[in-house]
């Protein structure tokens, strides 16, 4: 009997995931969770210590990744029901379409969880059929960050509402190449997530979109030439070189580095630029909104990373336990206590947002939660259009599509094809594949 | 002819029992090596896209189509065949030529042997992020820096001239290892013909054009047959320096397969892009093998 004993307590030990000798090993799990090694990210794994201190029957199995492999990895695994992931962290891309597909479990929080302080637009993001499928840990909109400095020397102040007109002048003034200052920084680096990001936005406010009803790419029309003309002539004008391969992180090292004039991006670098440690321009950094153009409405931006339990996990509940603590008011505060106020997870919650002691220590608050509450991406582009998501669409091929055009757009930046010969190649290209899959004849 | 019965009966019986003994393995290596080829013709006559699940069922010769018609995929056949062509006329010309210089006798020659072979042992990613960041980057990179330091504008390398830098950091991956075996060779050279016909009157022109270069043919054959092999695959470069662009200014065959299938999970495309790749390398091995042989037969 003692041996038996023993032999189940080394076997318990030893499958402490599965947990099936002894009734007593029932009650303990292990979490595999897979995240992306973004900052706020690695604080909320350095922090897990808490939850698991409170939940001694949990034990976290963490898979960081950066964020092309992370897509990679948990996109195979979920769709070919591998079931390696008890949490995934996912984009606001892929919650709507994988909760259509029965990928994703729903997540019922308890009362205490607060649902309603989610702002609106980024729970609707992650809502179908009126149930949630993930919960949100960041959200982002997009910005101009810029360097009061160097507008100073020029003699120039930035309007409260920018033009891309007037961006583009502001950045011929502003630019000083034999001292390695650039006027405008903008994610050249193909991808869905990374240039066309930006380029879905730009093109948005320029009156253009990718799909018009019945699905036709409208990729080589008037308004994507303008869109695209105007970012390939100002990243050639006075752009840094080699921005084909500048992303966002690259691109906030240049300009914390003191690289940049301008730069329009993610709203989450914020935290990161007017913070002293990692920034050093952190007291010269001016904002203001994302510019319009020609059409001046029209989508802008909103992402939210997001902690979803797909549907092939054997731990629902637990994960349930686990993502709850992580997106909830607790751990904001915990965040705060630990690391300061600058460095909780943004963009999620009204009461961050009305906290007194985030908006010292963050004087780009409300700015961001404006933006992210007018980011629309349900709103109306200039023709009426097919798909929802404000800097993508929301269609599963629309990472294939994206990554592809993205390419293409890089060409073009880098002088390889004129703008119109890209854009033809990037529309016969989306016509390829929207007939390959199905969505026209 | 005069070997007992005997002996005429067992190797039939040593034969059969031979086959029972080699079947196990024989089966594994066929397990092993046919599964993988059968499920990537199955899967490239599907519809199969991970993200997209509601597209499923034959595709007939669709897969095939897509990418056949794709005027990506012809622009990753013209620069597979430049990368390979490249790399090989860098590293088996400059290779031959050091190989020549390394066997002379001069001060340090051992340190600088050893310094000419190292690159080949540097990791492909590791080496790929070396140049890209160290190297040639426009703002932080050593040659960058170099060129302001005599004033001028440094040249954007991975955008302006992305295959060709491909191509430059593969053949100083590859040009090591063709050093290596060709300088075996030369010195598998027998000193007293080199000697014989110094003493003739040939100069070194026409000693390397009539002597050594006729001596290297072998080894040289086996450089490019074996950098042939290596260089049709080459991705880790490309994916960390230039991730197949601008466009698909660098995307070769291996990167447009894994770019299918990773980036756009296109499963079926993917294992159509991988039914063509295998048979290009059967052609190319064809030919190189006919070489090859016909240069050992000698």
């Amino acid at each position: 009997m003692s041996r038996f004993t023993s032999f189940c307590r080394t076997t318990a030990l030893a499958v402490l995931a599965t947990g099936t000798c002894l009734s007593a090993a029932h009650a303990d799990s292990t979490l595999t969770i897979a995240t992306v090694n973004n900052g706020d990210m690695i604080i909320m794994r350095q922090l897990s210590g808490e939850f698991e201190k409170a939940h001694p029957g949990i034990h976290l199995n963490w898979v960081t990744l950066e964020e092309n492999v992370l897509r990679q990895r948990v996109t195979t695994d979920i769709a070919t029901g591998a079931g390696q992931f008890d949490i995934m962290t996912i984009g606001n891309y892929e919650v709507p379409i994988w909760a259509k597909q029965k990928w994703l479990a729903e997540v019922q929080p308890a009362a205490d969880y607060d649902v309603n302080d989610i702002l609106p637009a980024v729970r609707a993001g992650l809502t179908v059929n009126d149930r949630i499928y993930a919960l949100p840990f960041y959200a982002e909109s997009v910005m101009t960050y810029y360097r009061t400095d160097l507008f100073k020397k020029a003699g120039i102040t930035m309007p409260e509402a920018p033009t891309y007109e007037q961006i583009r002048q502001y950045a011929d003034k502003i630019t000083d190449k034999s001292n390695q200052v650039y006027g405008m920084c903008l994610r050249g680096k193909p991808g869905w997530g990374e240039n066309m990001a930006y380029v879905t936005s730009l093109v948005n406010t320029f009156g253009g979109q990718w799909f018009g009803m019945g699905w036709k790419p409208m990729l080589d029309s008037a308004a994507w030439k303008s869109a695209i003309n105007w970012y390939v002539s100002i990243l050639n004008a006075d752009g840094p070189p080699g921005a084909t391969s500048n992303g966002f992180n690259e691109n906030l090292a240049l300009f914390a580095s003191g690289h940049c004039g301008m730069w329009i991006d993610s709203t989450v670098a914020g935290g990161m630029l007017f913070d002293p440690k990692q920034s050093q321009v952190a007291s010269k950094v001016g904002f203001a909104p994302v510019p319009k153009g020609s059409f001046g409405k029209g989508p802008t931006w909103l992402w939210s990373w997001n902690l979803a339990i797909p549907a092939s996990s054997k731990h629902t509940q637990d994960a349930q336990t686990f993502i709850t603590w992580a997106t909830s008011k607790e751990y904001v505060q915990l965040v705060a206590k630990q690391k300061g106020w600058v460095a909780v997870p943004a963009g999620t919650r009204q009461s961050t947002y009305d906290n007194a002691d985030y908006k010292k220590a963050a004087p780009f608050a409300s700015f961001v939660l404006n933006a992210i509450n007018t980011a629309d991406p349900n709103g109306q582009t200039a023709q009426p259009r097919p798909y929802g998501g404000a800097q993508f669409v929301g269609i599963p091929q629309f990472q294939a599509i994206g990554t592809q055009v993205g390419q293409t757009i890089a060409a073009a930046l880098s002088g390889q094809m004129q703008v119109d010969q890209a854009l033809a190649a990037a529309q016969s290209s989306t016509t390829r594949t929207m007939r390959q899959s199905g969505y026209t004849h | 002819m005069n070997a007992p019965p005997a002996a005429h009966a067992t190797p039939k019986k040593a034969r059969s029992a031979g086959f029972a003994l080699l079947a196990p393995a024989v089966t594994i290596l066929l397990v092993w090596s046919i599964v993988p080829l059968v499920l990537t013709l199955w899967y490239s006559f599907r519809n199969y896209n991970l993200v997209d699940p509601t597209l499923h069922g034959f595709a007939g010769v669709n897969n095939y189509w897509y990418l056949l018609t794709d005027p990506d995929f012809l622009r990753s056949l013209l620069n597979t065949a430049i990368l390979v062509g490249g790399v090989l006329v860098v590293s088996v010309g400059g290779g031959t030529l050091l190989a020549v210089l390394y066997d002379q006798e001069f001060i340090g020659r051992g340190i600088a042997r050893v310094l000419a072979i190292s690159p080949f042992f540097v990791m492909p990613t590791v080496s790929a992020l070396v140049w890209k960041n160290l190297m040639l980057h426009p703002i932080y990179g050593v040659y960058s820096w170099m060129m302001r330091a005599v004033g001028l504008t440094p040249i954007d390398w991975l955008q302006r001239f992305p295959m060709a830098t491909v191509m430059m950091i593969v053949a100083w991956e590859w040009l090591p290892f063709a050093i290596l075996i060709l300088l075996t060779a030369v010195q598998s050279l027998d000193s007293e013909q080199k000697e014989a016909a110094r003493m003739d009157g040939a100069g070194p022109i026409a000693r390397f054009r009539y002597i050594i270069l006729p001596h290297l043919s072998r080894a040289i054959t086996v450089v490019v047959m074996i950098e042939t092999i290596y260089l049709l695959t080459i991705f880790a470069e490309i994916s960390v320096t230039t991730a197949g662009g601008p466009g698909v200014a660098s995307t070769n065959l291996a990167f447009l397969i894994y770019s299918r299938a990773l980036l756009q999970f296109d499963v079926g495309g993917a294992s159509a892009g991988g039914v063509i790749a295998i048979i290009i390398a059967n052609i190319v091995a064809a030919f190189l093998v006919r070489a090859v042989a016909r240069n050992l037969e000698v």
